[in-house]
C-alpha cells in the first residue's frame, strides 16, 4: 500500500508543520503569560473605585508571534492566487488557502490587540440626552417660523390635500405592474385535450395501472402553466365513491386531479396505495410541503392537513383510440385560495 | 526612525485637518469606550457577516441572469445535460461549474446569510434578556427588529432567485401567502408576479432588484442609524465595580479594541470562507430545474424560514368563507398572521413593560436575566413557543428517521404548542428565583461545600459556599435598584 518515495515528503511536511504548531503554541502561551501575571498582581477593585487602568505591554515575544502570523497570512494569501491561477483549482483548496490567510490575520489582530498594544480600561461619562433649556430654544425657533400666519387651518388643510394627491400619484404607476385578474381562472384544460406525459406521449387507458400514479400534462399547451399538471390514477370500482354529479368523470376507474395543492401551491408528489387491504386506510395523495392529504376515490376530499379545500377533479373521457382526454374544463379553481376562488362542492 | 514616523503621520493628519477640521470627532472616536463582554460581539458578528454578504453578492450579481426564458442545458454537469430549464437556473449552474471560484463564492454567500440571521437572532435574545431595549434604546431596538424582518425576506428572496426546484416550491408558497391576504390578495399576487404563478418574464428581474438593490439599500440606511444611535447613547454595560448608570467602563477603541474587532472581522470571514469551501450548502444541481408540476419530498428551506413551514403545517384546515367568498385562505394563518404576531409582540414589549412596571426611567445598566424572573420567564416561554413551531417544521424528517407517525405528531403539537410554553414560564421563573437566592452562576459557579483534610486524616467542612471560601470571583452586585422591586 505504501510506497516510500511518495510518503517521505508527506512525513517531512507533517514534521515541519508540527514543529511550527508547537512553536506557535509556545509563543502564544508566552504572549499571554505576562498578562496573566499582571492580572493576578493587580489589586482587586472595590465598588465605587475608579476602574481606569493602563498597562504598556512591551512584549517582544508577542511582537514575534504577530509577525509570524502576519507572514503566514501573506503566504497563504499568495497561495490562494497561485491555486486560482493553476488550472483545475478546486473549491476546497481555494477555501483552505484564503480561509487560512484570513484566520491567521484574525489571530494576528487579536494577539496584537490583547498582548502587543497598551491594555487600557477607561471610563467615559454618558451625555444627558434631554436638556430642557436646549429643548425650549429649539421649540421657540421652530414656532417663530410661523409668526404672522393667521389662517393656519386653511393652510394645513390645503397642504394635506396636496400631500394626499401627490402621494396617490406617486404610487399609481404601481398599478401598471400587474395584468388583469381574469387569467387566474384559466387552465389549459378544456373538452378534448389529450393527457400526455412529460415527453409528450399520450396516455392510453391501458397504461394507467392500479397502484401507481402518473403525472399528466395537456397536449400542445404550456407545461409550465400553473394549472397544467395533473395526477392520474386508476382505482378499483369499490374504492370509488364520487358525488352523484361526478358519476361519469372517471371512465373505467381512471381519475384525474389537479397536481397543484389547494393549500399553498406545491405539486403533490406522494401517493399512498393500501397494500394490506383489511386494516389500512384508503388510497391517498399527500403534498410534500405541509402534508395535506386527499382521497382520490372521493372526489379529492381532504383527509388530513391544512388545505382549506378539496383537490379539484378534472372530468375525463376515453376516445376511440383509447387515449385519455379531458371531458370538460375544471369546474373549480386550481391552486391556492383567494377571496373569490371558485370552491368545489365536496 | 521614530521622529520620521511621527513626521509622516503629522503630514497626513495635517492634510486632512486643513480640509476637514475633524480632529475633535477623531479624538472622540479613538477614545470611544466599548464594554468588555462577549455577548456584545453578537451584533458585531452580524455586521461582519453583512459585509461578507455584500462583497460575495457583488461577485454573484455579475454572473446571475434573471430570465425565465427556457433553454436546453449543455454545460458540464452530465446529469442535467439536455434538460429544459430557465436561463436563471442555467446561470447559477454555470456560476457553480464554469466560473473559477464561483462555487466557493456562492457557498460563502449562502453560509453568510445563515450566519447573518442567526447572529441577529442571538443578538436580539441578548438585548431582550438583559433589558437593553429600555429607554433610551427602544428606538434602536425597533430598528433592529425591522432589520431582522428584512434579513429573513432578503434571505428568502436570495435563494428564490436560483429557479431550482427548491426555490420554485418556496415561491409557490409565497405566492399562496400573498393570495391569502383577505380581499386584495389576488390583486397583490398578480401585481408582484406579473400574472398567474409562476409569473411573467418580469418577475425574476423584479425579485433580483429587490434582493440586490432595494433591501440592501434599506439595510445600509438602517445599519447606519443603528450604529449612530449606539454611538450617541454609548453601549450598555453590566453592573460591576465602578460601573454606574451615568458612565461606561471598558476598552477604548484605539488601539486595543480596534485590533480585536478587526480580528473578529477576519475570524468571521475565515470561518465563512472555510465552511463555504469545505461544507456543501444548497447544491442546486441536485434539485433540478423548477416546473410547477414538479416537487421534491423532504425538502427543507433555510433555517430562518423553518418557523413559517412549521406554522403552515401545524395549522388546522381552517378557511372561513362568507357568502361564497373565501374570507381568510389557510396559508394566511401560518405564513403571515403568525410571523406578524411574533414581531408585533416584540415591537410592543417595551411599551407593555413600561406600563406594567411603571418604570419610565432611562436605563443604561443591564439586568442579569435572573434579576427579572418574570421578564425572563415571559421571554423563555415566548421563545419556546416559536421554537416548538420551528421544530414542527421537521416532523416529516422525524417520521422518516424515527417512524413516529406524522399525523400523531401534528395532533400532539397542536396542544403541546400551548402547554409547553406555560410550563417553561413557571420553570424559568422558579430557576431565576433560585439563582437569585443562591447567588450562583449557572455556568461559572459551583455548588456544594469546601472540604479539607485534617491532620488526623479525617475531613471537615470549611465553607458552605465558594464565596465563604474566598475562592470564587466576586459576582456583580445583585442589582435591584431602589424603586425597582418589580420582577419584570
Ligand atoms: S402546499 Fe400542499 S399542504 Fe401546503
Amino acid at each position: 500500500m505504501s510506497d516510500g518515495p511518495h510518503r517521505r515528503p508527506t512525513r517531512l511536511r507533517g514534521t515541519i508543520s508540527m514543529i511550527a504548531a508547537l512553536l506557535t503554541a509556545r509563543a502564544l502561551r508566552d504572549a499571554f503569560a505576562r498578562r496573566r501575571q499582571a492580572r493576578v498582581t493587580s489589586r482587586p477593585l472595590r465598588t465605587g473605585e475608579d476602574p481606569s487602568q493602563r498597562d504598556v505591554a512591551a512584549n517582544r515575544r508577542a511582537e514575534t508571534l504577530v509577525a509570524i502570523l502576519l507572514v503566514g497570512a501573506g503566504l497563504f494569501a499568495f497561495a490562494f492566487t497561485i491555486v486560482y491561477a493553476a488550472a483545475g483549482a478546486s473549491t476546497q483548496l481555494l477555501a483552505v488557502t484564503l480561509g487560512g490567510a484570513l484566520a491567521l490575520l484574525a489571530a494576528g489582530a487579536i494577539v496584537a490587540g490583547k498582548a502587543l498594544v497598551p491594555q487600557e480600561k477607561s471610563v467615559e461619562q454618558r451625555d444627558v440626552l434631554l436638556k430642557e433649556d436646549e429643548l425650549h430654544e429649539v421649540l421657540e425657533i421652530i414656532e417663530s417660523g410661523g409668526e404672522g400666519i393667521s389662517r393656519r387651518k386653511l393652510l394645513a388643510g390645503a397642504a394635506g390635500l396636496a400631500g394626499a394627491g401627490v402621494l396617490t400619484a406617486a404610487v399609481t404607476p404601481l398599478a401598471s405592474l400587474g395584468p388583469d385578474l381574469d387569467a387566474i381562472h384559466q387552465t389549459p384544460w378544456r373538452r378534448g385535450v389529450r393527457l400526455v406525459d412529460d415527453q409528450g406521449r399520450p396516455y392510453t387507458a391501458e397504461e394507467v395501472q392500479i397502484g401507481s400514479f402518473y403525472t399528466a400534462l395537456p397536449e400542445h399547451a404550456d407545461p409550465g402553466a400553473f394549472g397544467s399538471g395533473l395526477l392520474l390514477v386508476k382505482l378499483p370500482a369499490d374504492r370509488i365513491h364520487l358525488p352523484p354529479a361526478r358519476r361519469d368523470w372517471a371512465p373505467e376507474g381512471i381519475l384525474a386531479y389537479s397536481k397543484i395543492c389547494p393549500h399553498a401551491g406545491c405539486a403533490i408528489s406522494l401517493y399512498r396505495y393500501p397494500t394490506y387491504q383489511p386494516t389500512s386506510v384508503g388510497p391517498a395523495f399527500t403534498c410534500p410541503c405541509h402534508y395535506s392529504t386527499f382521497s382520490p376515490g372521493e372526489g379529492g376530499r381532504l383527509m388530513f392537513g391544512p388545505a382549506g379545500r378539496a383537490l379539484p377533479q378534472l372530468p375525463l373521457m376515453i376516445d376511440a383510440e383509447r387515449n385519455v382526454r379531458a371531458a370538460a374544463p375544471f369546474r373549480e379553481d386550481i391552486g391556492p385560495s383567494w377571496w373569490s376562488v371558485r370552491r368545489g362542492q365536496s | 526612525m521614530a521622529v520620521r514616523r511621527r513626521h509622516r503621520l503629522q503630514r497626513g493628519m495635517r492634510f486632512s485637518e486643513e480640509r476637514l477640521g475633524a480632529s475633535r470627532a477623531i479624538k472622540w472616536a479613538l477614545r470611544y469606550v466599548f464594554p468588555d463582554h462577549w455577548t456584545f460581539l453578537l451584533g458585531e458578528i452580524a455586521l461582519y457577516a453583512f459585509i461578507i454578504l455584500v462583497a460575495s453578492g457583488i461577485f454573484l450579481t455579475l454572473y446571475y441572469v434573471p430570465s425565465d426564458t427556457q433553454v436546453i442545458y449543455r454545460g458540464p454537469y452530465a446529469l442535467l445535460r439536455g434538460e429544459q430549464m430557465s436561463e436563471a437556473y442555467r446561470s447559477v449552474l454555470d456560476l457553480s461549474f464554469n466560473v473559477p471560484a464561483g462555487l466557493l463564492v456562492r457557498q460563502i454567500h449562502h453560509w453568510a446569510a445563515d450566519v447573518f440571521v442567526a447572529a441577529i437572532v442571538l443578538h436580539l435574545m441578548r438585548i431582550f434578556f438583559t433589558g437593553a431595549y429600555r429607554k433610551p434604546r427602544d428606538l434602536n431596538y425597533f430598528i433592529g427588529l425591522t432589520m431582522l424582518m428584512l434579513a429573513i425576506l432578503e434571505g428568502f428572496a436570495g435563494y428564490s432567485l436560483g429557479d431550482d426546484l427548491l426555490s420554485g416550491m418556496g415561491l409557490a408558497i409565497a405566492y399562496s401567502v400573498a393570495l391569502a391576504i383577505p380581499f386584495v390578495g389576488a390583486q397583490l399576487g398578480f401585481l408582484i408576479w406579473g400574472g398567474q404563478f409562476p409569473g411573467s418574464a418580469d418577475f425574476l428581474p423584479r425579485l433580483e432588484i429587490v434582493h440586490v438593490l432595494l433591501i440592501p439599500l434599506a439595510f445600509a440606511v438602517l445599519i447606519t442609524m443603528h450604529l449612530a444611535m449606539i454611538m450617541r447613547q454609548h453601549h450598555t454595560q453590566f453592573p460591576g465595580p465602578g460601573r454606574r448608570e451615568r458612565n461606561v467602563v471598558g476598552t477604548p477603541l484605539w488601539p486595543a479594541y480596534a485590533l480585536r474587532s478587526i480580528g473578529l472581522l477576519f475570524a468571521v470571514a475565515a470561518v465563512l470562507v472555510l465552511v463555504g469551501g469545505l461544507i456543501q450548502i444548497n447544491p442546486v444541481w441536485q434539485w433540478g430545474p423548477y416546473h410547477p408540476y414538479l416537487s421534491e419530498n423532504g425538502a427543507q428551506p433555510d433555517w430562518y424560514i423553518g418557523w413559517l413551514i412549521g406554522a403552515l403545517r401545524l395549522m388546522p384546515n381552517f378557511e372561513p368563507t362568507i357568502a361564497g367568498h373565501t374570507l381568510i385562505p389557510n396559508p394566511f394563518w401560518g405564513g403571515l398572521a403568525f410571523p406578524l404576531l411574533v414581531f408585533a409582540m416584540m415591537f410592543a414589549w417595551p411599551a407593555i413593560e413600561r406600563r406594567v412596571t411603571g418604570d419610565y426611567r432611562r436605563h443604561d445598566l443591564l439586568d442579569r436575566p435572573r434579576d427579572r424572573p418574570v421578564r425572563t420567564a415571559i421571554g423563555a416561554a415566548f421563545l419556546s413557543w416559536v421554537v416548538i413551531i420551528f421544530a414542527v417544521g421537521s416532523t416529516d424528517r422525524i417520521f422518516v428517521r424515527l417512524h413516529v407517525p406524522y399525523e400523531e405528531q401534528i395532533h400532539f403539537w397542536r396542544v403541546g404548542v400551548w402547554l409547553l410554553p406555560i410550563i417553561v414560564f413557571f420553570a424559568t421563573r422558579q430557576i431565576c428565583r433560585w439563582l437569585q437566592r443562591t447567588g450562583s452562576h449557572p455556568l461559572r459557579d459551583w455548588e456544594g461545600a469546601v472540604i479539607a483534610r485534617r491532620r488526623d486524616g479525617g475531613f471537615e467542612v470549611v465553607a458552605d459556599s465558594p464565596q465563604d471560601a474566598g475562592a470564587a470571583e466576586p459576582g456583580p452586585p445583585i442589582g435591584t435598584a431602589p424603586g425597582q422591586e418589580s420582577e419584570l
